[in-house]
């Protein structure tokens, strides 16, 4: 009787140290985007940017705070804000979805992988399935990402009006790396 | 031995639940607080008249073009003040996101003015809170206008104008913004001898935005009686700002042909109840000239 139980709480133990769910986190994400039109180039760069990864099965996810972008011009930043993102009404920017394949990779041992990601990313109110590619890089205790992509303005119901189309690229080239390190609760 | 096995079922299902805990909500609660500062309290440096909290940011220049036509009491005989004008040519430099120094020059009384604008205190929320934009604003002025040599001798110092202003402003939502401007005014030289030099004034200013791109905004600036024996008026005006990319619109109706502050805040002359109201306007366009850092 005694055994068994030892037995017994040694298994749900052990199994509860594994069943602990492995997160990686990062509070300085960077997202970077560039719009290339006519008349005009337009960068942005946010680090007010929080990813978490879950080592256990590859989810992963994104939290962008709006007004943490930052534009050459004051005005732009402010147009962006008040106009085009409408930081007021969606202070967030949020992507959630999970690596392709992530069982393949091997996150113990450093290196580099070709991954892809899919899931859903709420930009101004509106929730779209995207699909992007990127690299994961295992680096003793830390895993880097990397991805690059392009979001269609007219997809997130950002209304661009006619006086500054040449300004204004229909598609934005999305940039973001992050550095994540183990969470702890 | 039942217990034991009850007890571990219930411990695994804590941490089933535990393991279901979406990553968005961790986020969400592991997000460092962040302070949410109040911008574009108003559109442009003025919310028709006088001074707005806004200031041109750092390493840009606006350059503002203000225009008031004649009084609309003129009738058709004078397309309701067409055929009179005058205007302002000003330019606006951000030293610092804080610091803006100005200058322009009126066609009404053919005046030079200068300026230095400065936030002390911006409203915000989050990890840090202040309920209101507090600016601080002084200008100085001089009238170039040709005067009768003899009397009074025309000293220079006699055709100078300074005024002070503290702006207090607050954003309620997106939509709405109000703003408090005690005024000082001092005339070196002034009408008659029973004008103070001195005057005090209490701005009202206030704003509502239709759309994302369009605001209705109104004025009033009260001053205080005792000081101004000549005849003026309140400062009244009201109008709509319509912003399209680097430029802002302003379209107004006020009593004040003047639109430097001591002209509009002590010398106002348009007279409400007899129609003596001029349409104008504001165009403020922005110049940049921040240099990328790659």
């Amino acid at each position: 009787m005694k055994l068994k139980t030892i037995i017994f709480l040694s298994i749900f133990l052990l199994a509860n140290i594994s069943g602990i769910a492995q997160k990686y986190f990062t509070r300085t994400a960077e997202v970077i985007f560039f719009s290339e039109a006519p008349t005009e180039n337009i960068e942005a760069e946010n680090r007010q940017v929080t990813c978490i990864l879950n080592t256990e099965n590859g989810e992963i996810a994104f939290s962008i705070q709006m007004k943490g972008f930052h534009f050459e011009k004051a005005l732009m930043e402010e147009h962006f804000n008040e106009n085009y993102v409408e930081s007021h009404k969606f202070p967030k920017s949020t992507f959630k979805g999970k690596v392709v394949d992530f069982d393949k990779i091997d996150i113990i041992n450093a290196g580099t992988h070709k991954v892809s990601v899919v899931g859903e990313i709420l930009l101004h109110g509106v929730a779209k399935k995207i699909k992007a590619d990127g690299e994961i890089r295992i680096d003793g205790d830390k895993i880097m990402l990397t991805s690059k992509f392009d979001l269609r303005i007219e997809d997130y119901k950002i209304d661009i009006p006619k006086a500054v189309i040449n300004k204004i690229a229909e598609s934005i080239e999305v940039s973001l790396s992050a550095t994540l390190t183990e969470y702890k609760k | 031995m039942r217990v034991i096995i009850l007890l571990c079922l219930m411990l695994l299902s804590v941490q089933v639940v535990y393991g279901q805990d979406d990553l968005l909500d961790l986020l969400a609660e592991e997000e460092a607080p962040i302070t949410d500062y109040a911008y574009a309290t108003f559109k442009a440096s003025r919310v028709i008249n006088g001074q707005s909290v806004e200031l041109t940011s750092k390493n840009e220049l606006s350059f503002v073009i203000q225009h008031r036509f004649g009084k609309i009491n003129e009738g058709f005989y004078g397309l309701f003040g067409h055929d009179q004008s005058t205007i302002r040519f000003g330019f606006e430099y951000g030293l610092f996101n804080w610091l803006n120094i100005g200058v322009g020059r009126s066609s009404f009384k053919k005046t030079f003015d200068g300026h230095i604008k400065m936030k002390i205190a911006r409203q915000q929320t989050g990890a840090t809170n202040f309920p209101v934009t507090i600016g601080l604003f002084s200008s100085m002025a001089v009238t170039t206008l040709k005067v009768d040599e003899t009397e009074p001798p025309a000293y220079f110092s006699s055709r100078l104008f300074f005024t002070h202003q503290i702006l207090i402003a607050r954003k309620f939502g997106n939509a709405v913004s109000v703003q408090l401007s005690p005024s000082y005014v001092h005339r070196n030289l002034v009408e008659t001898v029973e004008d103070q030099n001195d005057v005090y004034a209490l701005g009202f200013a206030g704003r509502v935005k239709l759309t994302s791109r369009m605001s209705i905004n109104a004025e009033y600036f009260y001053q205080f009686p005792g000081y101004n024996k000549s005849v003026t008026f309140d400062a009244v005006a009201l109008g709509i700002d319509i912003e399209t990319g680097g430029h802002v619109f302003q379209i107004m109706m006020t009593n004040s042909k003047g639109m430097i502050d001591p002209y509009f805040i002590a010398d106002t002359n348009g007279d409400i109840s007899k129609g003596e109201i001029y349409l104008g306007f504001n165009i403020s366009r922005v110049f940049s000239f921040s240099k990328r850092e790659d």
